[in-house]
């Protein structure tokens, strides 16, 4: 790949892992526990549409081909998609989404606090605007966790149980390959396996608060970032692309 | 009506501008102060209505009784000397 190319699937990478959470978080949309909490994950699945259409326009730009943050999300296929592995899981349960959330928001909290600081003047503003969201985000997942982990015999075994099967996902957060290694040098862009013993002390830290046992397992699942994927995007994609595959020049 | 089983009822009050007074906008539901304020933020405030909020745990507002507004505001329906208006400005008198 040359530096275009290689630029171009790291800003899909960080798109990709926006616009997929953002498809799980709406899935919430009139199933949350109450209707406070139902406009809490449908407006951070909005806050991850806007990040979307900004690292995918800019994903489209650098490409060159003309094609737009549109294209990009509804005429790809799921081998080209390139989050990670942790965005695309089902829901399953409340516990599920906020072991998901938090997870994923303390990564982005150290990612995009790095990100802040790259070369590249569009990441750099882009990074600048979402940390803001993503600081509420992890405030929010954290005070769940802290809640169920904390709560009812009931909610504190759902939350563990959602902290232990995610956590072999986490891993993926961490991987640092040839794409990371060429933008760390190129714009300054953060270096994922650098953080992952900050994400580690940070995230152990409100589990034990929370009273749940901090996972200790080293298996780790992965793909995502190269386009290899669990069954579940084929389904995402199959109902977020149907409309432009049928009506190709539909406008809304 | 079925009972309310969401949690704690809190009403929120959000100032629109600094130095403006808060005005009440609604209510939702919180097991605590912080989320009370989260909540609030999520339903009332996601089109920059707000630049504060107050949230105020309903059994902390003392309410009267409609069922005692005779008693509590008629009073002051029938007694025009309570305004001002109904006094003539003394001459030479630029405002009261």
């Amino acid at each position: 790949m040359n530096q275009q190319e290689v630029m171009f699937k790291y800003c899909l990478r960080l798109g990709d892992n926006a616009l997929i959470r953002s498809y799980r978080l709406s899935e919430w949309c009139s199933n949350a526990p109450i209707l406070e909490e139902d406009l809490a994950l449908t407006n951070f699945a909005l806050d991850m549409i806007g990040r979307a259409q900004a690292l995918l326009g800019y994903a489209g730009q650098i490409e060159g081909k003309g094609r737009t943050d549109d294209d990009l999300a509804y005429r790809r296929g799921e081998r080209s998609f390139y989050n990670v592995l942790l965005t695309e899981l089902p829901n399953q349960d409340f516990a599920y989404t906020m072991a998901r959330e938090l997870y994923m928001s303390a990564f982005e909290y150290f990612y995009y606090s790095g990100l802040v600081a790259s070369k590249d003047a569009t990441l750099a503003a882009i990074a600048a605007k979402t940390l803001k969201e993503i600081k509420y985000h992890l405030s929010h997942a954290t005070d769940w966790v802290l809640r169920l982990g904390d709560g009812t015999a009931e909610s504190h075994a759902k939350m563990q149980a959602a902290v232990d099967d995610l956590w072999p996902y986490a891993s993926e957060l961490f991987e640092s390959d040839t794409t990371d290694a060429a933008m760390i040098s190129a714009i300054s862009a953060p270096d994922p396996a650098a953080l992952k013993d900050s994400w580690v002390k940070h995230v152990s830290a409100i589990l034990k608060e929370a009273t749940l046992d901090v996972p200790t397992t080293m298996y780790t699942h992965t793909g995502g970032r190269n386009g290899i994927h669990s069954e579940n995007l084929g389904h995402i994609l199959a109902e977020m692309q149907f409309l432009p595959h049928a009506y190709p020049d539909a406008k809304w | 009506m079925s009972a309310d089983t969401q949690l704690e009822k809190w009403e929120v009050f959000i100032q629109s501008k600094p130095g403006a007074n808060f005005v009440h906008a609604g209510c939702v539901h919180a097991s605590d102060k912080k989320m009370a304020l989260q909540n609030a933020r999520d339903t009332y405030t996601r089109r920059g209505e707000g630049t504060s909020i107050w949230a105020v745990p309903c059994d902390a507002i003392v309410a009267s009784n409609p069922d005692e507004n005779d008693m509590f505001f008629d009073p002051a329906n029938d007694k025009t000397y309570r305004m001002p208006t109904f006094y003539v400005m003394p001459e030479g008198a630029k405002a009261i």
